[in-house]
């Protein structure tokens, strides 16, 4: 039996520490993808990691072991971290319940931000990561293309994404709790990244004037620079910068804060205690959270944003059952699809038995008449395959239909000793009794042409 | 008559109360505007209950604890009606009203004893010298509340943990703001009034420094205040600590104003008991 499992950790169930832990080892090793050797029992795999979750997707056939086998993949990532510790985190879910999940999240209905635009994005970066290894196959394939066909569908269907609120968003809110008018306001960009180019952007369009942006590639950048029409500083010194500076906002891709107490604890009298705010998107951390306890200073990381968040989500939630609804119209369609799954060996293998039958005969015919024009073979070739075509067009049809019901294993069952079609596993014995001598013939040759 | 003025007075500051407090629960400009004009109102009834008194002594009627804390109510609702337009800081009005309406009802329960009429009181100085001082109060008192303020809205910030006063308090700045404001506006007036009260002192008393409970304590607060200024201006103190000392240094306020009168007897209370 075929099983989809989805292993993993947002926002609501880890601590930013044991999703940095993670991230981090994901980083330093190669991604889990090339790690495929190592889970024997895993069919297909798709893994998702942003700075708010880790996913980890995968199709199996025996669920129990297949688990395990990943759970020890991510617990060598996590070292010595005890075990009980990464059950504590982590979700599971199983079939459809897999699928809904991953449905909610690709429709941004599980963010930090519900509706923030930015997961699909990062999805769609994923799967190609995933199809690049040639990790999905069939199911996983046709999974996350309905994936994205239903997060665009609850985007473009909802108000969820037109609300337009996101972490960012959320920062800017909190800056003007803090600072009232942004305009006179100076605003440092360390590190570039999606989440911080969006920031960076709300924060423009709130009438900031002031925006310099630092990063370790000079080239990234010039090239936002450009794009913000703001200035740059050299990434070694920034750290001197920060006394003239009002908000910072951080998003690089460093193991270790980057940002220490005493850098900023030092540089507190020189600009007269004027308030600063640092909102850190990064995932490790890159400004120490002790920062936050020096006075007029204040630090946001990913997670403190969620409360921000929780201020205006109240509105949403009517929008976000909208959405839940649409998904489990979309997940129905996606079991019936999943079901027809059982019956496509059959079918497949009763197309083949006729179309070997076709091709021999006609080979047959050929050799007895060997005058014939090649407009004639032309014509009996058209001819003999319209009529296999046609003859097989109500079983399948039939096969097809009765995949969504329960008895369907009965039907493929019946249609394969109706037909003689060998599925693998299913030695036709029976099949060599009782039967007339052209037709053991005619199977033989079957049985030879399919090797 | 006077005292009608008084119990309308203290009426309609606790109506403007009710109104600044259902204006904290749901934010409506109209709510704002009718308890800002029932305060209004108030004071206007508050001058007059002022007025008529001071015409019937034939002085400003400051010199009991009562008509003392009273009239300073009056200055402090005046105070916040002016400001108000011009901050436009309306969720103030539900930190001020309230605390007029304490500083009435207390008022009531103070001691009402005359002192005996005299000369002294007639003077030109002691006019300077109460305004002066009484408008200070006020401003400090402003500085008390946005203070307050300042402290709800910055916890909810720091600790991350937003309550029911995060979206209707102000931003961080602007209340640091007011803070710096009412010390600009206060402190020169203290000083002001400190120092014509010194000089009153130095013409019917043989010195201006005579180690009265009243004066060691308005010099403490007026120390308070200077400390909070220089520390602002010279090393850039604001925030957190600023608020801090303004709302120390508004107890200090109290304490001299009142603490003093009704504790600690001094020479002093030649003018006010």
């Amino acid at each position: 039996m075929l099983h989809i499992v989805l292993l993993g950790m947002n926002h609501k169930t880890a601590p930013v520490a044991l999703r940095e832990q993670l991230a981090l080892s994901c980083q330093q090793h190669v991604s889990p993808l090339h790690l495929i050797p190592h889970l024997p029992h895993v069919d297909e795999v798709f893994f998702l990691s942003t700075c708010n979750r880790v996913e980890f997707l995968f199709t199996c056939q025996d669920r129990r072991i297949a688990i395990q086998e990943v759970k020890a993949l991510l617990q060598n990532y996590l070292g010595n971290l005890a075990g009980n510790l990464l059950d504590l985190h982590l979700y599971h879910y199983e079939d459809l319940d897999a699928v809904r999940h991953l449905f909610r999240v690709s429709s941004s209905l599980d963010s930090m931000v519900v509706g923030e635009p930015q997961i699909l994005g990062q999805i769609k970066a994923a799967y190609r990561e995933a199809t690049e290894c040639h990790t999905v196959r069939v199911i996983l394939n046709r999974l996350l293309h309905k994936t994205f066909s239903v997060a665009k569908r609850v985007r473009s269907e909802t108000m969820i994404g037109s609300h337009a609120v996101s972490i960012s968003y959320a920062a800017v809110e909190l800056a003007r709790k803090i600072f009232g008018e942004l305009r006179d306001k100076r605003v440092l960009l360390v590190g570039a990244g999606e989440m911080a180019e969006l920031a960076a952007e709300h924060f423009l369009a709130q009438g900031v004037r002031h925006l310099t942006v630092t990063n370790r590639t000079p080239e990234r950048a010039f090239q936002l620079a450009r794009r913000f029409r703001a200035d740059t500083i050299p990434f070694e010194h920034f750290v001197d910068d920060i006394k003239m500076m009002d908000i910072v906002l951080t998003s690089t891709g460093a193991p270790d804060p980057i940002l220490h107490f005493q850098d900023v604890k030092s540089r507190m009298r020189e600009r007269r205690n004027r308030p600063l705010f640092f909102i850190d998107i990064a995932v490790p951390r890159d400004v120490d959270a002790r920062i936050n306890e020096i006075d007029n200073v204040y630090v946001y990381d990913i997670d403190d944003l969620q409360g921000v968040v929780e201020l205006n989500r109240e509105d949403r939630n009517r929008e976000a059952q909208k959405a839940e609804y649409m998904i489990s119209e979309e997940i129905t369609k996606f079991q019936n699809w999943l079901n027809t799954l059982d019956v496509v060996p059959t079918i497949i293998a009763l197309r083949e038995k006729a179309e070997s039958i076709r091709l021999n005969e006609l080979q047959k015919t050929f050799s007895q008449i060997p005058d014939l024009s090649d407009k004639e073979r032309q014509a009996i070739e058209i001819l003999t395959g319209a009529i296999v075509k046609k003859l097989l067009h109500d079983p399948i049809l039939f096969l097809k239909k009765k995949a969504h019901r329960d008895t369907k294993q009965l039907f493929v069952d019946y249609t394969q000793q109706l037909f003689n079609l060998s599925d693998g596993n299913e030695v036709d014995s029976w099949s060599l009794t009782d039967e007339p001598a052209d037709v053991k013939d005619e199977t033989k040759i079957l049985k030879n042409m399919n090797k | 008559m006077e005292s009608v003025f008084l119990v309308v007075a203290t009426l309609c500051y606790c109506a403007g109360s009710i109104g600044y407090l259902i204006y904290l629960l749901r934010e409506r400009e109209a709510i704002h505007r009718v308890s800002w004009l029932i305060l209004l109102i108030g004071a206007i009834f508050h001058g007059g209950a002022i007025l008529l008194r001071s015409l019937s002594m034939g002085y400003l009627a400051v010199t009991s604890s009562q008509e003392a804390l009273s009239f300073f109510t009056w200055v402090f609702v005046v105070t916040y009606l002016l400001v108000q337009l011009r901050l436009q800081l309306r969720i103030l009005g539900s930190f001020v009203s309230p605390l007029a309406v304490l500083f009435m009802l207390l008022s009531r329960l103070l001691p009402t004893d005359m002192i005996p009429k005299s000369g002294v009181l007639q003077s030109g100085w002691v006019v300077l010298h109460v305004s002066t001082l009484f408008l200070a109060n006020a401003v400090f008192a402003l500085a008390f509340g946005a203070g307050i303020m300042y402290l709800l809205q910055e916890r909810q910030i720091k600790r991350k943990n937003f309550g029911y006063f995060y979206s209707r308090l102000p931003s961080l700045e602007r209340l640091d703001r007011i803070n710096y404001i009412c010390l600009i506006v206060g402190f020169p007036l203290m000083t002001a009034g400190l120092l014509t009260g010194f000089a009153y002192a130095s013409f019917i008393w043989p010195s201006p420094w005579n180690w009265d409970p009243k004066e060691i304590f308005a010099l403490i607060t007026w120390f308070i205040y200077a400390i909070l200024l220089h520390e602002r201006l010279a090393v850039g103190w604001r925030g957190r600590r600023a608020a801090w000392l303004a709302i120390f240094g508004f107890s200090a306020v109290l304490t001299t104003f009142l603490g003093v009168n009704l504790v600690l007897k001094g020479h002093h209370s030649v003018f006010v008991r």
